[in-house]
């Protein structure tokens, strides 16, 4: 059962990034990004979607579009659910191709500083 | 109107003083005056002359003013809590206790304790919280009973709800014949304590100087008796102005004090503790307020090793080091055997609830079915009922009502006395998975701290980075709650000294910040300590003077402002409100933003009298500007640089 849902994700996966590779975002990342201050993401997620105490990073964004969308409508945790009164699916679109506009993010050892002090230099 | 004299106050004192000591000599020798024997000795006894008849018969005369003393009631006052030892007093003047103020600026030369100078209550007993977690003694705090009680009063409830003694003195009028004025009377009270009673653990009013030594010291010693928490006296005005009596002079002293050693765990209890955790295959130990001192960490170092159990800090206080491959590397949900110590929320801890984007609201247990829960905690021992701050009740298998830090040694004992080869073996094997685990988790804060690295406004993990590269090679404290900047100095930075980390508000009251970082870096100042406040900005907004306390006092303290611009929890709250109320979002802000104006920090500390910088918003100016500011901090003065940051 285990190996079924690991395939199962592991799958999932696969088709999220070639969709990714595959379809460029289709909303306006300008408007994304004003809205993604408007309507308050945030302020869980952090400006940069960096993430924190109060929110998951989602810079880079792991779903598609579409699963972006499903996933705002009906969240698994404590993400407060929008529904289309809240927030459009236009809307979603727009702040999807905001979050995809980020550039690749550094890994800690990339960055001398982190690395250092999480190497006690 | 005159003030009443030397002799009035004596001679009041002392007539009551002859009254109850007859009253108690009829008292303790009941048989000793038969009505015979008094009627034999009036017979005997010889007239009076004429001048003795003159003098009992005539009028009174006129009583003499008198307008000086040289041993007001509030002397011996300062000599009952000098005894006590306090380091400092934190007051905002109050003509209630302007007595005990001249007592202790003059007679008690303003040394040991100092008087340091406070703008607003709420910041004189957030001092003393926040020194007393470096320092383990408490401060004295004087207040006026009413209104400055009021102003103090939500401070209170923060030391009470962190289970921290603040010593109060409150100033009040009692006798309404010497109130004087109008502002006398409305600053007077009945019951003084009474408004704050529910979140304090004792109190006296005395009616005397002897009656408020003893009260004093009591006190001291209840306040300091684990669960410690806040006390308060009453001094009562004219018993502070008044002189004292010739005979309290020769007599009063202020009583010794001998604090009570903290309650350790019934040994019986301990032995089947041990037994639990000693047969244990993943046993889970849950840190709350455990430790005090270097010591209470090193003892839960030591459990820790000896049983191979990760220690899950819930950040109220330096509890174990961050170092420490055993710190945070565990899991609730795989315990079989679950420690508690001093944890009050220990249910929540250990339950899933419904979360807030949802409807309803129901739980349940994430330990595995039949998981063993252990308690050590000083928690049961006292407990206020209006007040919620105790928690959910959380059942447990054994629960000992005890200091956890003064029943870890005996704990520590028979643990090692049990433990066999075999199980020493698979306790190994358990820490080096658990190691690895740790690492795991390591690596993961690091990829996190790097993702917005480079944002404006600046990330707090950036923030927390750019700080600790400047601090780490310091003699260095963090005195300020990280729940604000997700926690990332835990997460980064080498936490492993008892004053590397003091924990939070504990009623979580906002306003708290600022004034505990400067007491706890006036606790600092002696050992030379780099004292650290990342200082969230609506924080610092309830008592933004005590900047000014610093600076007047020369407390050194480097605060480096967390400039959301928002009252940020409650901005999300609203957010989750208006979703689950099927409504847009996005005017959240209303209410919770501290925008339009941008209040400008550095302009804030300048006027207060101390060196800033900022606002920053560009992550590669941090790191500059934290060197100056160390630098000016070095010379023994505060320092703030504002920096606009991310929301968390």
């Amino acid at each position: 059962m285990i190996g079924r849902i690991a395939f199962l994700c592991v799958a999932a996966v696969i088709a999220v990034t070639a969709q990714q590779n595959v379809a460029p975002a289709a909303g306006d990342a300008a408007s994304g990004k004003v809205l993604f201050t408007k309507i308050g993401c945030y302020e869980c997620h952090g400006y940069a979607g960096q993430g924190g105490a109060a929110g998951a990073r989602i810079v880079p964004m792991p779903l598609n579009e579409q699963g972006m969308i499903r996933y705002v409508r009906r969240p698994s945790g404590e993400m407060p659910a929008y529904t289309g009164k809240s927030a459009s699916d236009r809307e979603l679109a727009d702040i999807y191709a905001y979050l995809k506009s980020f550039p690749p993010a550094k890994k800690a050892k990339d960055i001398p500083l982190l690395d250092g002090i999480k190497n006690r230099h | 109107m005159a003030r009443r004299g030397k002799d009035a106050g004596g001679n009041r004192r002392n007539f009551l003083k002859g009254a109850a000591s007859g009253a108690a000599v009829l008292l303790a020798n009941p048989a000793t005056a038969p009505a015979q024997d008094v009627e034999a000795e009036r017979r005997a006894a010889p007239s009076p002359s004429a001048q003795q008849a003159a003098r009992e018969t005539a009028p009174p005369p006129p009583r003499a003013d008198v307008y000086i003393t040289d041993r007001p009631g509030a002397d011996f006052m300062v000599d009952v809590l000098k005894s006590l030892n306090f380091d400092y007093i934190c007051a905002n003047p109050g003509s209630s206790f302007r007595g005990l103020q001249e007592s202790f600026i003059n007679y008690g030369g303003n040394k040991q304790p100092e008087w340091l100078t406070c703008c607003h209550e709420e910041s004189s007993v957030a001092m003393a919280h926040g020194y007393f977690k470096v320092e383990g003694k408490p401060l004295l705090v004087l207040a006026h009973g009413t209104v400055g009680l009021q102003h103090a009063s939500m401070a209170i409830y923060n030391a009470y709800a962190d289970r921290v003694p603040v010593y109060i003195i409150l100033g009040n009028e009692q006798d309404a014949n010497f109130r004087r004025a109008d502002v006398e009377w409305k600053h007077s009270v009945q019951d003084a304590a009474a408004m704050v009673r529910d979140y304090t653990k004792w109190d006296d009013s005395p009616t005397s100087l002897t009656h408020f030594a003893e009260s004093a010291v009591k006190a001291y010693k209840i306040a300091m008796t684990p669960p410690m928490e806040p006390v308060l006296i009453v001094a009562n005005g004219s018993l502070q102005e008044e002189p004292m009596s010739d005979e309290d002079k020769r007599s009063l002293r202020p009583p010794k004090l001998t604090l009570a050693s903290p309650p350790e765990g019934d040994s019986g209890a301990v032995a089947a503790a041990a037994r639990m955790l000693a047969q244990a295959e993943n046993p889970v130990i849950v840190a709350g307020r455990v430790a005090r001192s270097q010591k209470g960490i090193q003892l839960l170092v030591e459990l820790a090793e000896t049983l191979g159990a990760p220690v899950l800090d819930r950040r109220f206080r330096m509890n174990f080091p961050t170092t420490h491959t055993l710190c945070n590397s565990g899991n609730l949900r795989e315990a079989d055997v679950v420690l508690g110590l001093e944890v009050e929320d220990l249910w929540f801890f250990t339950h899933d609830q419904t979360p807030i984007n949802r409807m309803g609201m129901s739980n349940r247990s994430i330990l595995k079915p039949g998981a063993t829960v252990i308690t050590i905690s000083s928690e049961d021992l006292f407990s206020h009922s209006n007040y919620q701050d105790f928690g959910r009740y959380s059942e447990t298998d054994l629960s000992l009502a005890a200091d956890s830090e003064a029943t870890l040694p005996a704990l520590i004992d028979a643990c090692r006395k049990i433990i066999s080869t075999d199980r020493r073996r698979a306790i190994e094997e358990r820490c080096k998975r658990l190691e690895a685990r740790y690492q795991q988790n390591r690596d993961r804060d690091f990829d996190a701290a790097a993702a917005g690295w480079d944002a404006s406004p600046v990330s707090t993990a950036r923030l927390s980075a750019e700080l600790w590269n400047h601090i780490r090679h310091e003699d260095w404290s963090l005195v300020s709650n990280t729940t604000f900047v997700s926690n990332w100095p835990n997460r980064l930075w080498d936490l492993d000294k008892h004053y590397h980390y003091l924990g939070g508000q504990g009623a979580y009251g906002i306003g708290y910040g600022a004034p505990a970082a400067v007491g706890a870096a006036l606790a600092n100042k002696k050992y030379g300590r780099l004292s650290v406040n990342i200082q969230c900005d609506g924080d610092l907004n309830y008592s933004p003077s005590v900047l000014w306390t610093a600076a007047h006092h020369n407390i050194p303290l480097l605060t480096v402002m967390h400039n959301n611009r928002a009252y940020h929890q409650e901005m999300m709250y609203l957010q989750d409100m208006a979703s689950r109320a099927g409504r847009r979002p996005d005017r959240a802000q209303i209410g919770t933003a501290i925008t339009n104006p941008n209040i400008d920090y550095a302009v804030m500390a300048k006027a207060y009298g101390i060196y800033s910088a900022g606002p920053i918003d560009n992550p590669n100016d941090l790191g500059p500007a934290i060197q100056a500011a160390i630098e000016v901090v070095k010379r023994g003065e505060p320092a703030l640089i504002d920096v606009v940051t991310q929301p968390r």
